[in-house]
């Protein structure tokens, strides 16, 4: 009995630090891209990654077939999600974004979608219930993200912390 | 530009700037994640403790004061003498 929970747990450590090298590099990436920050001074995308691999190490037994990158990824975006509710709920500061970052010039919720959507290339139902939205929201935040993104200069005026209120 | 050349632009732009990972991250997410375990399971055996502490309880009780004996009516006096 001790002998198969010891090679059980060998065989996880050994299929997780896989699983880490593989896939690591590109959810630093996705949660850099989160949290707006420089490729290389991303502190906050290292606190967002962290706890979600330790999830996905802590789930590992009872994935069941499940990848455990969309586990890891889920946690990512969830965690993420929630960090800014409360940011803008008025507790915690306010972060700028880094100016080297792609995505400086979005709102937290249309970096969310733009990354899950085009970057990591969930389908759109699954963003929406990932994220407690109805499917269109989910669309029109994306297409919003991708104009502010190819064309700057347009959407300046209308964005800011209220990009709920945006018209569109 | 339609919808396809715009979305792979936003992904080109995406792409760029790949974030080197830092050297301790996996040694980090099995000690956290091990505490994770290990906080559920202890969360697990205390529960169980508990449930069978309230089985034995309940047992103890219910040996004791027999509750589905019908209790001596209180209102009706013992009939006697008839």
């Amino acid at each position: 009995m001790r002998d198969r929970q010891v090679s059980r747990g060998a065989r996880r450590a050994r299929e997780f630090e896989a699983f880490v090298a593989g896939a690591a590099g590109r959810l630093l990436h996705t949660a850099t891209l989160l949290t707006a920050e420089a490729p290389d001074a991303n502190p906050r995308a290292r606190r967002l990654l962290t706890p979600a691999l330790a999830h996905t190490y802590a789930r590992w037994e009872r994935l069941r077939g499940e990848d455990p990158y969309d586990c890891a990824r889920q946690y990512l975006a969830t965690r993420f999600a929630r960090a800014t509710w409360h940011q803008y709920a008025g507790l915690g500061r306010a972060r700028r974004p880094d100016p080297r970052s792609p995505l400086a010039a979005l709102a937290p919720q249309e970096r969310l979608v733009l990354v899950l959507r085009l970057h990591e290339g969930v389908a759109e139902e699954q963003t929406a219930v990932l994220l407690g939205l109805p499917a269109e929201r989910v669309r029109t935040v994306c297409d919003r993200a991708v104009a502010g993104l190819l064309h700057p200069a347009r959407p300046a005026a209308a964005r800011g912390a209220g990009a709920k209120a945006a018209p569109w | 530009m339609n919808r396809a050349e715009r979305e792979a632009a936003v992904r080109r732009i995406m792409e760029r700037a790949a974030a080197p990972v830092p050297p301790d991250l996996h040694a980090e997410a099995v000690r956290r994640g091990e505490r994770l375990l290990w906080r559920r399971r202890l969360v697990h055996r205390v529960l169980w403790l508990l449930a069978c502490a309230a089985a034995v309880a309940f047992a103890v009780w219910a040996a004791r004061t027999h509750p589905w004996v019908e209790p001596p009516s209180q209102t009706t006096p013992p009939i006697s003498g008839w």
